[in-house]
């Protein structure tokens, strides 16, 4: 009776609960990965949770026994023992041997995720607030792609102005794409603060600290799309920075990578032209979109006092070199990233030259691409 | 032994508690500074609570519903900030001062004026740290860890007044455990040898030790962020010289230790009920002091396995793992302990008993997901994962909480002189078990499906567990204003308690009336060894 009406109550709780949101998946555990390293992690954690479960039962279950039988309701009478050299001796030295037994794997697959040599592709990662830069290194500097990854979940779905679509918070504008079965090295670093690079599926997770170069590796065996987020709190935005990686056939790299290589070629045939008024408005309201609008807002009223107003104020009104050298050199100290990195001089000229004319500030001043490609090639 | 003491106390009545609120303001009695403590502590739960409601409220769904992600994580941090340093660590420090003297036959703390100054000190520095909520660009946002760069170059305005507040908790941490420490080992009544001691004194000596090892060393970490900060130096910034990295060796240096020091007089709490409550001997007294002391020395030598992920060389990563590793042994070894003590016993299960029990299972389970966490392979899966958040709330709130409250209602009718209600603890702790185990049983899943910590707003498979955790937070939060009902009924009123309160209770508090006097133990009293540690 008693525990009919509780079963009744938790099938309406779960009714409830799958009701709300009848698309997601209860993933209760780890996931095995699709790597040789992550299922030897996967392995590792199984093999320690079962041992950490044997260990609950043994002991809560005595715990149990004693709890029902030495009561002194039941008429317990207590023993008076206090002291066993032998139980202490044994349960002191079984956990030892059990440690003992554990610690072996755990060597072995730390080891092999430390041996990062050998990569046929170099893959430098770095974090920023709140993206990630991909650049494949290349000993061919013209032929190094180079590309940022935000977070592509509109702030209407955040909002919950409209509905969330799948992959809510896990989607971004440009994926890392790699092939398969190629043994890959990630040298993984930072802009600004310390971030991490973690994608489950491959069981890589790794601080992105500024000042260091960590290596990671991975060679993943089935081809498709894996998800990760940041995993080190990095700022107002930490929870919105995924990363997403597409793993496809050596083929389809071969002719992805070969399309990035030509967008490489062809920026700068853009940077060397002269630019319109309305062409530099329009990619620089998209830039200013994609980068600036998190902290200075989309209306350029910022959020002061972190993140000061652009409109009819400070650089955005005042001399045009600041304003650029504010864009591409940052603030230090501040939230204020140097874009120089990250940015080309075509983004830069376009998004300087849409806030010193948007919102009003109509300085009717005009940032040629050219301009800033040689300041840049300068530095 | 109590007409003894009724006999002298007669003697000082000119002794009694001062009138009015400079009773409290000017204070050296170790008992009404015990008190304070703990209303303070309490006081500071329920801030630290509301904040953490904030939190769960906001990750009830997916979506920001609440407040904006830079409020999220100030948040975060104030709730950590103040849990680990306004409620834990003073609730401990309340139980030190109330208990210590009278375990040990003394008749206060050796240095009362001192120990005024350790505790005033602490509403100052928290009325600091509250404040930066009010200031512009808003408190501290870069969580209870407070890494650099994010705090040093990064952080907001108030970072130093976090800085400072810091300082001072630092400064009344330190004194306090002087002062526990030289109560200890000068003040103990003739006969009481330290391994006679009571196993909470031992746990608080150890405890003192670490206090005054590794305050220092925060207070020198803050210091280097305030330099930072405002005097040009670098020693946290990369473009300067300086090393990030360094920062979190520093602070964990101080982290590993400080997390031990909010469990091992947990530990000493849990070893005087159990026993009481079975009516049996503690098991194992000798094996419990030297595992206390075998945790405190480990805690030292393992402080990087919180930065498995930080990119140290390989053998730095197996060293850390391998010690810590070895944590579970000595860990284990209080474990069985305390199962070997109820073996056997005579049983009842009063609320202090409940939450004592409780405190073993959930402890445990909090200790078991750490030696999961101790495998640094495996670690690269969980580290910031919502099954760390998982861990160390298993270990800190069904651990540290649980053993405080289980000490609350254990000694209040020594304290107050009256009985709690029974029947409201009960229901108290129920509600308490229940809430705790819905709230964080779920976030062991959530982390191993792959959320992320310190998130705002999370991914739609993490939706169905977000919700069930905050269900879970609120029957917790809300329950524990019946905890403050019932300690007030308490103090008011109740059912006379008798000098022993406990039919298995063994120890000298034990000793004098309920309400215990405003002065015990003017004369040292007479030691029986059999009852000094039960």
């Amino acid at each position: 009776m008693e525990t009919g009406k509780q079963h009744k109550w938790l099938v309406a709780l779960s009714l409830l609960f799958s009701a709300t949101y009848a698309h997601a998946d209860w993933t209760v555990n780890m996931r095995r990965g699709v790597t040789e390293i992550s299922r030897q992690v996967f392995d590792l954690h199984m093999t320690i949770f079962w041992v950490c479960v044997v260990i609950g039962v043994v002991v809560f279950g005595i715990m149990l026994i004693s709890m029902l039988m030495h009561r002194k309701s039941l008429g317990a009478e207590p023993a008076t023992f206090h002291d066993n050299t032998t139980i202490e001796i044994a349960w002191t030295v079984i956990p030892v041997i059990i440690l003992v037994v554990m610690a072996i794997p755990a060597t072995q697959t730390l080891s092999a995720m430390y041996d990062t040599g050998d990569a046929e592709i170099d893959i430098e990662v770095r974090g920023f607030q709140w993206k990630w830069q991909y650049t494949y290194l290349n000993e061919d500097p013209a032929k190094e792609v180079k590309f940022t990854s935000s977070i592509l979940t509109p702030a209407e779905e955040i909002q919950n102005r409209v509905a969330k679509r799948e992959h809510y918070l896990l989607d971004v504008d440009n994926e890392l794409v790699i092939p398969i079965n190629t043994r890959i090295r990630f040298l993984i670093t930072s802009q600004d603060v310390i971030h991490a690079w973690w994608v489950p599926d491959f069981a890589v997770k790794k601080d992105a600290v500024p000042g260091y170069v960590h290596e990671a590796w991975t060679v993943v065996e089935e081809t498709g799309v894996y998800r990760g987020q940041c995993a080190e709190l990095c700022g107002k935005d930490h929870g919105f920075m995924p990363i997403v990686v597409r793993v496809v056939e050596q083929d389809e790299y071969e002719t992805w990578m070969a399309e990035k290589q030509q967008e490489a070629a062809d920026v700068f045939a853009i940077v060397g032209k002269e630019w319109g008024m309305d062409e530099l408005m329009e990619e620089g309201e998209a830039v200013y979109a994609r980068n600036c609008a998190t902290c200075h807002q989309t209306n350029g009223q910022g959020l002061p006092p972190a993140f000061p107003s652009l409109v009819g104020q400070g650089l955005s009104v005042g001399p045009v070199q600041d304003h650029i050298d504010i864009i591409v050199n940052g603030k230090p100290g501040s939230a204020m990233q140097a874009f120089g990195a990250q940015l080309n001089a075509a983004e830069i000229a376009a998004v300087t030259t849409y806030e010193r004319n948007a919102w009003g500030n109509n300085t009717g001043d005009m940032v040629q691409p050219k301009v800033i490609n040689d300041q840049l090639a300068g530095q | 032994m109590s007409a003894v003491i009724e006999q002298h106390h007669d003697d000082h009545d000119h002794h009694g508690p001062a009138k009015g609120i400079m009773r409290w303001v000017l204070t050296t009695n170790h008992k009404d500074i015990g008190s304070m403590y703990l209303w303070f502590s309490f006081a500071m739960f329920l801030l630290g609570g509301s904040f953490a409601l904030v939190i769960r409220a906001e990750l009830f769904q997916p979506g920001l519903q609440i407040v904006e992600p830079s409020f999220f994580n100030q948040m975060t941090t104030m709730h950590g900030l103040i849990m680990v340093f306004g409620a834990v660590m003073p609730a401990f420090v309340g139980l030190a001062n109330w208990l210590v003297p009278m375990m040990i036959g003394a008749p206060d703390m050796a240095l009362p004026r001192m120990n005024n100054y350790s505790f005033w000190i602490l509403p100052f520095a928290f009325t600091m740290l509250a404040s930066t909520l009010l200031m512009e660009g808003g408190a501290p946002n870069f969580g209870w860890t407070f890494y650099a760069p994010l705090s040093t170059d990064f952080g907001p305005p108030s970072t130093t007044y976090f800085i400072f507040a810091v300082h001072l908790m630092g400064i009344s941490s330190i004194m306090g455990s002087i002062n526990v420490i030289v109560t200890i080992l000068n003040m103990r009544a003739p006969g009481m040898t330290l391994m006679q001691m009571p196993l909470f004194v031992w746990t608080w000596l150890i405890t003192a030790y670490l206090l005054i090892a590794v305050m220092p060393v925060l207070a020198g970490v803050v210091t280097m962020m305030l330099m930072d900060i405002h005097f040009g130096t670098a020693f946290f910034n990369a473009g300067g010289g300086g090393d990030p990295v360094l920062f979190q060796h520093v602070f964990w240096f101080f982290g590993h230790p400080e997390v031990y020091i909010m469990i091992l007089p947990a530990f000493g709490v849990v070893s005087a009920i159990i026993p009481t409550f079975a009516r049996k001997r503690l098991f194992g007294y000798a094996s419990m002091v030297y595992a206390t002391a075998s945790i405190a020395f480990l805690s030292f030598i393992v402080w990087a396995h919180h930065m498995f992920t930080v990119g140290m060389p390989l053998a730095g990563e197996l060293y850390f793992m391998y010690a810590t590793m070895l944590i579970a042994v000595p860990t284990g070894v209080k474990v069985f302990n305390w199962v070997a003590t109820m073996w056997r016993g005579s049983m009842t299960f009063e609320t202090p008993m409940l939450f004592a029990i409780a405190f073993v299972i959930l402890f445990t389970i909090g200790g078991l997901s750490g030696l999961m966490l101790s495998i640094a392979p495996a670690d690269f899966q969980y580290h910031d994962t919502y099954f760390v958040v998982a861990h160390f709330h298993y270990v800190l709130v069904p651990g540290s909480v649980f053993s405080i409250m289980a000490a609350v209602y254990y000694w209040i009718p020594k304290w107050t002189g009256n009985m709690y209600s029974e029947t409201l603890g009960k229901v108290h702790f129920w509600l308490s078990f229940i809430g705790i185990n819905v709230l964080f049983f779920p976030q062991h899943f959530i982390g191993l499906a792959g959320m992320p910590r310190r998130i705002p707003d999370y991914a739609l498979q993490f939706a169905d567990y977000n919700m069930i955790s905050t269900v879970g937070a609120f029957i917790f939060g809300f329950s524990q204003l019946l905890f403050l009902f019932i300690v007030v009924k308490c103090v008011y009123g109740g059912k006379k308690a008798t000098a022993q309160v406990w039919e298995g209770a063994h120890g000298l508090e034990w000793t004098v009336p309920s309400p215990a006097p405003y002065h015990t133990f003017s004369t040292p009293p007479k030691v029986d060894l059999q009852e000094a540690h039960g």
